[in-house]
């Protein structure tokens, strides 16, 4: 039940992000989640947006170079140790992770996390034994 | 006083010189002729035969050899002479891969050790001084010539070869070095050492002779000042032999060319039309005594002007002044030779396109080099640790071209500015 996230290539340069954002602004594409990984010259920008399509064809448009990753989103309690039971079954099951980051919506006391992760079969599979749920774009408005 | 290592010939009238040339020139071309078919075809294509060269006067009617031609015929195809005959090589990194070898017999190693012989006495070398030769030794030909030089003329010669800076400084102040041999970067950087360690009064140093890289006036009385030496320039390619081709005399205003061995052109790059006396063009070299590898009209790329001037040191051997640039896109960067195809070959390898930027500046007098490439769709890939990996490979695969280190960054599409449609390549920003 994977949602896809859209990693854009950035140069670390002034302004890169904020043309990215203005872009998306005028497309009226909203921002579910957003993270970077940079090192001192470049970095990856990821992003979860409504529309996926969408956002895809306007930044190949700008000749922004991107690929389209499966990830999970993961809804957690917004509690104390919410995240916490989560990252003990990645540890228990031997997986590595990849990156994670939170969205910005907040449902019904939960939080929702993304993750990419070593084996994401196994780790759908250990959430579903411990009744975990895995969030659905629909839940999340996302298309 | 002004010295000579050989009077004879760096002293010479106008007119013996060019009589030398004129018999040399033309037992040469004979040579080059009877055992290098290469070169014969290149002088059949032209309608020329050696009975049409007759003198100096006869130069202009042979073709040109260029990088071009010493790539087709590598390794062996410009080689004159028997390889039993031949004892050592050298070798400098050319176009897009192919290495240039240079061939050399014993006879010919020791004229190319008199040249360098010959600048290390015009830079007041005696064989009562120490000679610290830091060029590097090996394939490159800096190292090998002027330690050649150093011990024709009799000095003390401490085969340091590059790099290692401590033990550079420890042999320059425990056996008291008078003469030093390296890049004018490599000298400034040492200077800097020197003085950093406070170890300008522990050293004896009174010359320098630096070559194999761009250098300015200004870096020249830097150096000099810094040092409390005086500072000689020094000349040669390794396709005509190595450093001492042409060497900077006590009046400092451009070396003197080795006539007896080189006969030198100024042309136009675009026509290959012989420019006369005086005019700002590229020098060709041809190289009269050379056995093993002797190249007839070899166009340096180097432009330069060439002068007959009366010279204060009293050598009637002619000038040339400093290279003012190049007619082709090579740079030289540490004392090495990069060509922009070379980097692009490597990035095409590595699935990259031709986007491509080369940046060359001088930070505390050492050349750096970046390239910065541009990012394709098919290279990306969300992981960070991957793109990392595709970064390292490709500075070891310009480690392994180049024979230097050149930090790669990777830059979004279509960011690397473009003139006219195509990408603006070099940008050298040293000021030299």
């Amino acid at each position: 039940m994977s949602i896809h996230q859209i990693s854009v290539f950035l140069e670390n340069r002034v302004g890169q992000l904020a043309q990215i954002t203005q872009i998306l602004a005028e497309h009226h594409i909203d921002l579910r989640a957003l993270s970077i990984a940079e090192t001192t010259d470049y970095g990856i920008l990821r992003v979860i947006v409504d529309d996926t399509v969408k956002a895809t064809d306007i930044l190949l448009e700008q000749g922004f170079i991107l690929s389209k990753t499966p990830v999970l989103v993961i809804s957690v309690p917004d509690a104390p140790g919410g995240l916490a039971q989560v990252l003990a079954l990645l540890a228990e099951g031997q997986l590595d992770i990849e990156y994670m980051y939170s969205l910005f919506t907040n449902q019904n006391g939960n939080a929702y996390m993304v993750f990419r992760v070593s084996d994401e079969a196994k780790f759908t599979a250990l959430l579903q034994s411990h009744n975990i749920p895995i969030a659905t774009s629909e839940e999340l408005g996302i298309h | 006083m002004e010295r000579y290592y050989q009077p004879e010939i760096e002293c010479a009238s106008r007119e013996s010189i060019l009589a030398l040339q004129n018999e040399r020139l033309v037992k040469q071309v004979r040579h080059v002729w009877d055992n290098v078919p290469y070169y014969r075809k290149k002088m059949e294509e032209k309608g020329v035969t050696p009975d049409d060269i007759q003198s100096v006067a006869d130069l202009h009617k042979l073709p040109f050899l260029s990088k071009d031609d010493l790539r087709e015929a590598y390794p062996y195809g410009l080689l004159a002479k028997p390889l039993k005959d031949c004892v050592r090589i050298q070798s400098t990194s050319g176009t897009t891969g192919k290495r240039v070898v240079a061939f050399y017999t014993q006879h010919d190693i020791d004229l190319w050790e008199d040249c360098c012989a010959r600048a290390i006495t015009a830079a007041g070398g005696t064989d009562e001084d120490v000679c610290q030769v830091c060029y590097g030794y090996g394939l490159f030909t800096g190292g090998p010539g002027l330690n050649g030089g150093s011990h024709k003329v009799g000095c003390l010669t401490l085969p340091m070869s590059s790099g290692n800076t401590d033990r550079q400084l420890q042999f320059m102040v425990d056996l008291q070095s008078t003469i030093l041999c390296c890049t004018p970067s490599y000298a400034a950087y040492l200077a800097e050492s020197i003085h950093e360690r406070g170890l300008r009064d522990q050293i004896k140093l009174k010359a320098g002779i630096f070559g194999a890289e761009a250098w300015s006036e200004e870096m020249r009385r830097d150096i000099e000042k810094q040092l409390g030496i005086k500072a000689f320039d020094i000349y040669g390619l390794t396709e005509t032999s190595g450093p001492g081709v042409a060497f900077e005399c006590s009046e400092q205003t451009g070396m003197h060319i080795n006539e007896d061995h080189f006969i030198a052109e100024i042309i136009d790059p675009n026509t290959g039309e012989v420019l006369p006396e005086g005019s700002k063009g590229e020098l060709v070299f041809t190289s009269i005594t050379k056995e093993a590898f002797p190249l007839l009209r070899y166009r340096t790329r180097d432009i330069c002007v060439l002068t007959r001037e009366k010279c204060s040191c009293g050598r009637t051997l002619v000038k040339m002044s400093k290279p003012m640039g190049r007619s082709d896109d090579m740079l030289i960067v540490k004392g090495v030779n990069v060509f922009p195809s070379q980097i692009e070959a490597v990035l095409i390898e590595q699935g990259y396109q031709a986007n491509y930027q080369i940046i060359v500046d001088r930070i505390n007098n050492s050349d750096t080099l970046d390239v910065l490439v541009e990012m394709t769709p098919e290279n990306f890939s969300d992981s960070l640790g991957k793109i990392t990996e595709m970064e390292k490979s490709l500075v070891a695969a310009l480690k392994a071209m180049l024979g230097i280190y050149a930090r790669v960054k990777l830059v979004a599409p279509k960011t690397i500015a473009r003139s006219e449609g195509k990408a603006v390549r070099i940008i050298d920003k040293r000021k030299i």
